[in-house]
């Protein structure tokens, strides 16, 4: 059905930190490794070893460079589906292959009554649904539905590949409706905000935005014995000789 | 947009088809042309077949056409659902109207009820055509007014155009006809001008710095692509055709549209019989070749808010 739920029962999703995302893609390989296997396989790949390779994938990690006329930052950034609480992406769909789903606000594709028209990818203004034209389907991130409630895997394992294969723990997964949730919290604490509002698609993801920069910072809580080494006096004119020689 | 062709077959095959059946819906109830029954037939099964031609294309077009059918069931939200509901539901009206004209079998009254039913579901069907781009908040240079009102006219035009053969072939093909249908096809490409008018002068709402939410860092630019070859998303939705390129296909347009056909008119009313019929085909062919012009960059002019995260512009 593409009528869309009135309310969701959770509001399922994941939270991104721009802060500390190193880009290193480990998250966007972990994803196509689990999900070429699971609710959506395959991902086909076309060409893959070929001069120009093409293949399906639910995360793409993009980097960015912010320029503000002094300084300029690099940021990384994944981008894969927010679950909108108000996806046209459903609602266009005029099979009802893509759904909303009311426990959860998952939103998903069934496979089985897909015609490929691509109307859904169209209406998707941040990129979330390739097609697979092997299969004739579209496709897109699950949040991992066939981890994230499989009782055959340990409990710390029930997340989305994504935010498990994180080095750098800059993905969080939780109920986004709960205030009072871990990852509601971060939110809040780390003023999240949501990708293009303008479109009024809603959508549940947040991202957390780089922190301010050391020099514009202000107090960064440092404390004080971890300051700069050239303010340490050791009183050993041995230390103060080597800390010299090695800071050099 | 990626300018498939099948979606450009489909819009301009069918749009021609409902215009047809349009105007011949409309001289049934209004009897402001007199025409031979045998024409008339005629005349519907070719728009008929055009409608055919369209969606069968659009349909092959499918990652799974055995599945089509269940396109029919979300009406409620999806307008590619609500073409597919009126385009079905324009077959057996037209049929029975298409019968009517030589069939006594089919009583008048039936014959009016299968006429404005024809009538209305034909604009309908196109209409909703029309709202399937028009309602897609992505596409800046669709999400507006005026995407609806092209379509509608252009598929009166084009049928207008396949008109003036059904009256031609009727004896019927007067000089002030001729002036109505160029009066018609003039309106229509004011409509898409209008449109043109309005997409140069549409100030982008997002920017890569938005879309991203950086903005606030400074000028946001993309440093490194997230593929190194193209995906599904670039094919699809990263087409854009160089402003030169539509400035000069825009006045392709207009003169395969508007222009020659319009000079061809004027010639077929000055003149009648086998000439007549050959002018007007000429017009009817140059016609639909502006608006395949047209449709093609109504997809090639159209950017999609997903390119901005690859740091292009709307
Ligand atoms: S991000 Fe795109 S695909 Fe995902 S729910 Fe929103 S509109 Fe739909
Ligand atoms: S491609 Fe499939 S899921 Fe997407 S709108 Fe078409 S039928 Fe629905």
């Amino acid at each position: 059905m593409t009528s869309l739920p009135k309310t969701t029962g959770k509001k399922l999703g994941l939270v991104t930190d721009l802060d500390i995302c190193v880009g290193c893609h480990a998250c966007a390989v972990s994803c196509k490794e689990w999900n070429a296997g699971g609710h959506s396989a395959p991902l086909t790949d076309t060409n893959a070893y070929g001069k120009d390779p093409s293949g399906v994938w639910f995360n793409r990690v993009h980097v960015y460079e912010t320029d503000d006329g002094e300084n300029t930052r690099t940021v990384n950034f994944p981008r894969s589906c927010l679950h909108c609480e108000q996806p046209a992406c459903v609602t266009v769909c005029p099979t009802g292959a893509s759904y909303k789903r009311e426990e959860d606000g998952i939103v998903l594709v069934d496979a089985e009554k897909c015609i490929g028209c691509k109307l859904c990818s169209w209406a998707c203004p941040y990129g979330a649904r390739e097609y697979d034209a092997d299969d004739g389907v579209m496709k897109k991130c699950t949040l991992c539905i066939d981890r994230i409630y499989n009782e055959n895997l340990e409990e710390s394992e029930r997340q989305p590949a994504c935010v498990i294969a994180c080095p750098a723990r800059a993905r969080h997964f939780g109920d986004l409706g709960d205030p009072d949730s871990n990852i509601s919290r971060l939110v809040e604490r780390r003023g999240g905000y949501a990708l293009m509002p303008e479109t009024g698609y809603q959508p549940v993801n947040r991202y957390l935005p780089p922190r301010a920069r050391k020099d514009q910072a202000g107090d960064t809580g440092t404390a004080d014995h971890l300051d700069a080494a050239e303010n340490v006096d050791s009183g050993h004119s041995f230390f103060n000789w080597l800390d010299k020689a090695l800071s050099r | 947009m990626d300018p498939a062709y099948s979606v450009i077959l489909f819009t301009s095959s069918s749009g021609a088809g409902y215009g047809l059946l349009i105007w011949l819906a409309f001289t049934r109830l209004s009897g402001a042309w007199a025409l031979s029954p045998m024409v008339a037939v005629i005349g519907c099964l070719v728009a008929l077949a055009l409608i055919t031609t369209g969606l069968l294309s659009s349909t092959f077009h499918l990652g799974h056409p055995e599945r089509a059918w269940r396109a029919m069931s979300q009406w409620r939200t999806s307008w590619l659902s609500r073409e597919g509901v009126f385009a079905i539901l324009t077959y057996p009206a037209a049929l029975v109207f298409t019968a009517g004209w030589i069939w006594d079998a089919v009583p008048p009254i039936a014959m009016t009820l299968a006429a404005s039913a024809t009538l209305i579901l034909s604009l309908v069907t196109v209409i909703s055509t029309g709202m399937i781009y028009a309602c897609l908040k992505t596409i800046p240079r669709w999400h507006n007014r005026w995407v609806v009102p092209v379509y509608l006219a252009m598929a009166i035009a084009s049928g207008g155009l396949l008109f003036t053969l059904v009256l031609a072939a009727s004896s019927a093909a007067r000089q002030q006809t001729l002036i109505l249908v160029m009066v018609v096809l003039l309106i229509s490409w004011m409509t898409k001008w209008a449109y043109w008018r309005f997409i140069d002068r549409q100030e982008p709402a997002s920017t890569t710095g938005t879309a991203t939410g950086l903005g606030h860092l400074g000028t946001v630019s993309q440093l490194e692509a997230p593929h190194t070859s193209e995906n599904y998303l670039l094919k699809e939705m990263g087409f854009s055709i160089a402003r030169k390129h539509a400035t000069k296909l825009r006045r392709m347009a207009l003169n395969l549209g508007l222009l020659l056909p319009g000079i061809m008119l004027v010639l077929a009313g000055m003149s009648n019989g086998f000439a007549q019929l050959v002018l007007l085909s000429a017009a009817l062919v140059l016609g639909l070749a502006g608006i395949v012009v047209e449709r093609w960059l109504f997809f090639a002019e159209a950017r999609h808010a997903v390119t901005l995260f690859y740091g292009r512009s709307l």
